[in-house]
């Protein structure tokens, strides 16, 4: 079978044209549709790694600690990320919890584990045991994982709820603006460099 | 106006888990590589584009009609639709956050079934027309994909917060229900849409019609 590794095809026409090394802040756009082939990605095995651990630190930070909490005449309440998942399985409503604790919860931590497993064995220049496993569903994965929506979410809560009463901030919601904005640093398509590098 | 190469031509078939251009001269039906199926183009992609995005279509009516919540404070019961929530932003002065709310939850919807409509209706048609715009179009469809997801997590997090028992409740409804499902068909379709249909138009190529311009002006 002729060679293939060079060759780069446009995911949004077909064209086909050979990889590039880029610079700093470069990518390359198809000419015929416009689309990017290529992102310059700076970072190394090291790096991702590491940012992948913080990560996992910051989702659990995200998850165990309250999102916000409020009070109503000396009462008080908080509420995690979990919590809030919890509240759509009333009633016949249990089918969007699912899809919330996936967007939310199950997706962004699956993609960590994942990483932190692949990434662990390609600071050695070895493929992880089920590799291809791994990679494809870290592929599969990406469209669900909603944290960014989640942060946007958990803020235009905050300011509704503030009209009626107190609301307090908690550690979950830094927390998960902190880890929304890494997740796309490190989870995003060009993970995908791992199959040239191990 | 010359262009690349395209994958057909080459016999080259992209890998749509790991990018991989795989040789496709053997016929194989999984990517060497990474052992995803592999396909020329995403199969059947035009009835099933049209299918989730009919589904959401029909979940959209009762996702906006429909009550996503209903708020009990001190004994007043009050249900709230998305829009009764954004014109409850807009009238209390928040307008910024009755614009992002409106945008996530009404304005990103309908712009995906406009937009989808107007890529599979000019794919069907094989129009030529504006390949370039429609290519980003799809491209944007992708992008908002998920951001009306936003008033789910909303509506899931106040109704997690404020339990006060009598004194102030708030509860999903099923409207919020319909409105995720909404949202994980709209982002169905938009996954299962190819946009190199875009280009795959069957008619002449650039390349030969411009020869062809030039041999009528002879």
């Amino acid at each position: 079978m002729a060679n293939t590794d060079q060759l780069i095809i446009c995911e949004h026409c077909d064209c086909v044209y050979e990889k590039v090394t880029l610079a700093k802040h470069q990518k390359t756009l198809c000419t015929r549709c416009g689309g990017v082939l290529q992102r310059y990605n700076g970072l190394t095995v090291e790096q991702r790694l590491a940012l992948t651990f913080a990560a996992l630190m910051l989702w659990i930070f995200a998850n165990f600690y309250p999102v916000m909490s409020i009070s109503l005449k000396g009462m008080k309440n908080s509420a995690t990320l979990w919590d809030s998942v919890l509240a759509l399985t009333l009633g016949p409503i249990t089918f969007i919890a699912l899809v919330a604790a996936i967007a939310m919860i199950i997706a962004p931590i699956f993609q960590l584990l994942l990483l932190i497993w692949v990434l662990g064995f390609a600071l050695t220049y070895r493929r992880a045991p089920g590799f291809k496993f791994c990679m494809r569903w870290l592929e599969s994965l990406r469209p669900w994982s909603m944290l960014e929506v989640c942060l946007l979410g958990a803020m235009v809560a905050v300011i509704k709820l503030a009209g009626l009463l107190d609301v307090l901030p908690g550690i979950g919601l830094f927390a998960l603006a902190v880890l929304s904005l890494m997740m796309i640093r490190i989870a995003g398509r060009d993970i995908r460099e791992l199959w040239d590098i191990v | 106006m010359s262009r690349p190469p395209v994958a057909g031509e080459l016999n080259l078939c992209l890998c749509h888990s790991c990018g991989l251009a795989c040789d496709m001269t053997l016929e194989p039906h999984e990517c060497e590589r990474c052992g995803a199926p592999l396909h020329r183009r995403k199969p059947n992609s035009m009835i099933r584009t049209w299918a989730y995005m009919i589904t959401a279509l029909v979940f959209y009516i009762p996702a906006n009609l429909l009550p996503v919540m209903n708020t009990e404070m001190v004994g007043n019961g009050a249900d709230s639709t998305i829009m009764s929530g954004v014109l409850e932003f807009w009238e209390a002065g928040a307008w910024d956050i009755a614009l992002i709310i409106f945008i996530a939850s009404i304005a990103v919807p309908g712009i995906k079934f406009v937009a989808l409509t107007l890529l599979l209706v000019n794919v069907q048609r094989e129009s030529r027309w504006a390949r370039k715009e429609r290519s980003a179009l799809y491209r944007f469809v992708e992008v908002i994909g998920y951001w009306s997801m936003l008033d789910v997590i909303v509506v899931a997090l106040v109704a997690s917060l404020v339990k006060f028992q009598a004194l102030a409740d708030i509860e999903p409804r099923l409207g919020i229900l319909f409105f995720g499902l909404v949202v994980v068909f709209t982002m169905l379709a938009a996954m299962s849409f190819d946009p190199r249909l875009i280009w795959d138009a069957k008619r002449k190529e650039p390349l030969n019609e411009e020869v062809k311009d030039a041999v009528e002006s002879h």
